[in-house]
């Protein structure tokens, strides 16, 4: 219980270690150290607080002595630890990875000793944004992540990543705008921005003013996590980013949307009020998204438009409102970020190995790298949900759930996410034949890397290993998928009670409010 | 809870301004938008705190009503260190645009137009591969157009072939 008493740390400690990388600006081996070592702490205090909730149970953290309806909490419980620990594992990789490629490329330049520092603060963001019980410091946790990103998405100041950025910044600051919108509105007609508060109140409003709140939410994280009709600046602006920001973008940033979908969902808005035009989105989003997939030829973009499709599982699981769909959708949202990551890693070998990420212009690489083949090869496999590995868990739960579920709109989202899943095999399987499988000769244009022989030191260990090392966290997350699933559904019980998350910031005497099931109204038809 | 008018008619016009300057392409006008969305939004989160009472300063004699809420006032102040970072930082994109491309406006994805423009014929996954590929092999069917191995939009070529040497 007392272990929860250290949660601030996991936002504080890669604040400190930002700090500290930016005085080191002119040391780089000392900035390396510091920054691997402060996550690598981080990671340890998480993964404690992750043991300490493992069997539910939800504790919460006043912060600057003020009471919790008006002060900031901070509030652990299965889901947020989890993300946290998922989190940081990805983080750690890909910082170390970056580290090797800076060690490998020579990192004098000026622009590139900012990445540790900022880097930290994305970190520390999206650990704010996971463990927030208060409405407006998730949106403080937004602006600190989004912040950061905006810096490390214009690394280097090249014109295409300039041109890429201004989308991504203008469409993050919309965002944000009508997010802080939804808040004010929020607070205008409840007079508290705590979450766990709010979960009373905003049930005491009249269910048009609630719709409204609930759309307004909705549309601000939709955004962020790139579900369908607002998900276009995602493929357009990843890409372009270095080959380890791209990496943890598509990894945590899309997720951290997800996350505060699934605790507006849960917590302030419960019940079914949005659940078919959820699902409709979902449906698209999937559909959509893999369909944008199949005509690319760059790995980067491809795999940008994976992204957005693979969002579309998670609503879809969030849209259900039940324990196995919920719960699959959290195992899901652990599984994609290792994967997603993982794959985006790899494109950065293969773009160093082959020269670029176009497929059109790589061929032989299985022959030439064996070790890169495996690694793009388990990773793919995984996220096209082939039987073994845990894409395929994830997606087999969600597809259970949503046949137990039975409505005619949830069998049709289940044929979609069968579709999808096969869409993603095919656009997984044109990269593998044509950048693995077929002769370097067959290459239109190929670089002249391509052509040479052997690993000519172009691969260095450190990124080699720390992808690996996101790879083999990927199969142990298929391993280990029993427990966590055990975990995830724990967690969606948790969510969809509420009552526990209620106590542990107001204390045990208020009452929760009963889910307002509206069978009868259907207010949420409007779409 | 009285709803001040004046503030309500500024809010409505610094929203309706920035809603038009985001849609314009040009980049300075893009950043002035934000700044009267982020403005206009400011002034929303004020008029939630309701009635504008004495400063929130703790005094004996004053009743609790007579304050203002405090705590708008403090989200306000944050969202305004926000805005201000993110305007400083776009001020440096803008420029940086400025610097490289010596032009104010969005540019236009080049791999995004050039994959709209792709026809959705491929010659490595579409072509019809000739069966037998030996050299002593007769193959009569693929020796029409074997000069030509930019045709790929004719799917009778053999093309695959002559993709390598192209």
């Amino acid at each position: 219980m007392n272990l929860a008493n250290l949660s601030p740390l996991a936002v504080l400690l890669p604040i400190l270690g930002a700090a500290l990388a930016f005085l080191l600006i002119r040391h780089h081996s000392a900035q390396r150290m510091v920054s691997i070592g402060i996550l690598s702490a981080t990671l340890l205090l998480e993964c404690l607080l992750l043991i300490s909730v493992w069997n539910g149970g939800t504790t919460s953290v006043t912060l600057g002595g003020w009471l919790p309806p008006w002060g900031v909490v901070l509030v652990v419980d299965q889901f947020s630890s989890l993300m946290l620990v998922v989190s940081t594992v990805v983080s750690l990789a890909v910082l170390i990875y970056a580290t090797g490629q800076g060690m490998a490329d020579g990192d004098q330049e000026a622009p590139v000793s900012i990445f540790h520092p900022t880097y930290l603060i994305l970190v520390a963001g999206v650990s704010n944004a996971f463990l927030t019980g208060d409405l407006f410091n998730l949106y403080v946790g937004f602006e600190i992540l989004l912040t950061a990103s905006y810096v490390l998405m214009t690394l280097g100041g090249t014109g295409p990543r300039i041109r890429a950025g201004v989308t991504y910044v203008v469409v993050s600051v919309v965002s944000s705008v009508l997010f802080l919108v939804a808040i004010a509105m929020i607070y205008g007609a409840t007079g508290t921005i705590t979450m766990a508060d709010l979960a009373i109140k905003l049930a005491e409003l009249d269910q048009g003013t609630q719709n409204l709140l609930h759309v307004m939410l909705l549309v601000a994280f939709g955004i962020k996590a790139a579900v369908f009709p607002l998900s276009f600046w995602l493929p357009d602006s990843y890409p372009t980013a270095p080959a380890p920001v791209t990496a943890v973008f598509a990894g945590l940033l899309t997720k951290v949307g997800v996350y505060a979908m699934v605790r507006t969902e849960t917590l302030l808005f419960p019940g079914d009020t949005l659940n078919v035009p959820l699902m409709v989105v979902a449906l698209l989003t999937m559909v959509v998204g893999i369909l944008g997939a199949l005509a690319q030829s760059d790995i980067k973009r491809l795999l940008s438009f994976t992204l957005v499709s693979h969002i579309g599982y998670m609503v879809f699981g969030l849209a259900m409102s039940s324990v196995a769909g919920l719960g699959s959708a959290v195992f899901y949202v652990a599984h994609h970020i290792t994967v997603q990551t993982s794959l985006f890693l790899v494109t950065g070998l293969i773009e160093r190995r082959g020269g670029s990420s176009s497929i059109d212009r790589l061929g032989g690489l299985a022959k030439l790298s064996p070790l890169l083949a495996l690694l793009f090869f388990v990773p793919a496999m995984n996220l096209a949900g082939i039987p073994p590995f845990s894409g395929f868990l994830g997606k087999l739960g969600l597809l259970q759930a949503g046949v137990e579920l039975g409505t005619p709109l949830a069998i049709v989202l289940v044929v979609g996410g069968v579709v999808t899943s096969l869409l993603t095999l095919l656009a997984i399987a044109r990269v593998w034949n044509r950048a693995f499988w077929r002769k370097p000769e067959d290459a239109e244009f190929p670089d002249p890397v391509l052509k040479a022989t052997g690993n000519v030191g172009v691969l260095p260990r450190t990124m080699v290993g720390s992808t690996a090392g996101l790879v083999i966290f990927g199969v142990a997350l298929t391993v280990f998928a029993g427990p966590l699933f055990q975990v995830a559904d724990g967690s969606a019980r948790i969510m969809l009670d509420r009552s526990a998350y209620i106590h542990s910031v107001l204390g045990d005497s208020v009452e929760v409010p009963p889910l307002a099931q509206t069978d009868e109204v259907q207010t949420g038809d409007a779409k | 809870m009285s709803i001040n008018l004046t503030l309500l008619i500024v809010m409505g016009v610094l929203y309706a301004c920035g809603i038009y300057l985001i849609l314009e392409r040009s980049l300075t006008r893009v950043l002035l938008g934000l700044m009267l969305l982020a403005n206009a939004t400011n002034i929303l989160i004020l008029s939630t705190g309701g009635y504008a009472g004495l400063a929130p300063l703790f005094d004996k004699e004053t009743g609790p009503d007579a304050y203002s809420d405090p705590l708008p006032q403090a989200l306000i102040l944050t969202s305004i260190v926000i805005s201000f970072a993110v305007t400083a930082f776009m001020l440096g994109i803008i420029y940086r645009t400025w610097v490289l491309a010596r032009q104010d406006e969005i540019q236009d994805d080049l791999e995004d137009v050039r994959v709209a423009k792709t026809p959705s014929f491929d010659a490595e996954d579409d072509a019809i591969v000739p069966l037998e590929t030996s050299e002593f092999a007769i193959t009569p069917s693929n020796t029409s157009d074997h000069g030509h191995p930019e045709a790929t939009e004719t799917p009778n070529t053999a093309s695959t072939q002559e993709g390598g040497s192209a």
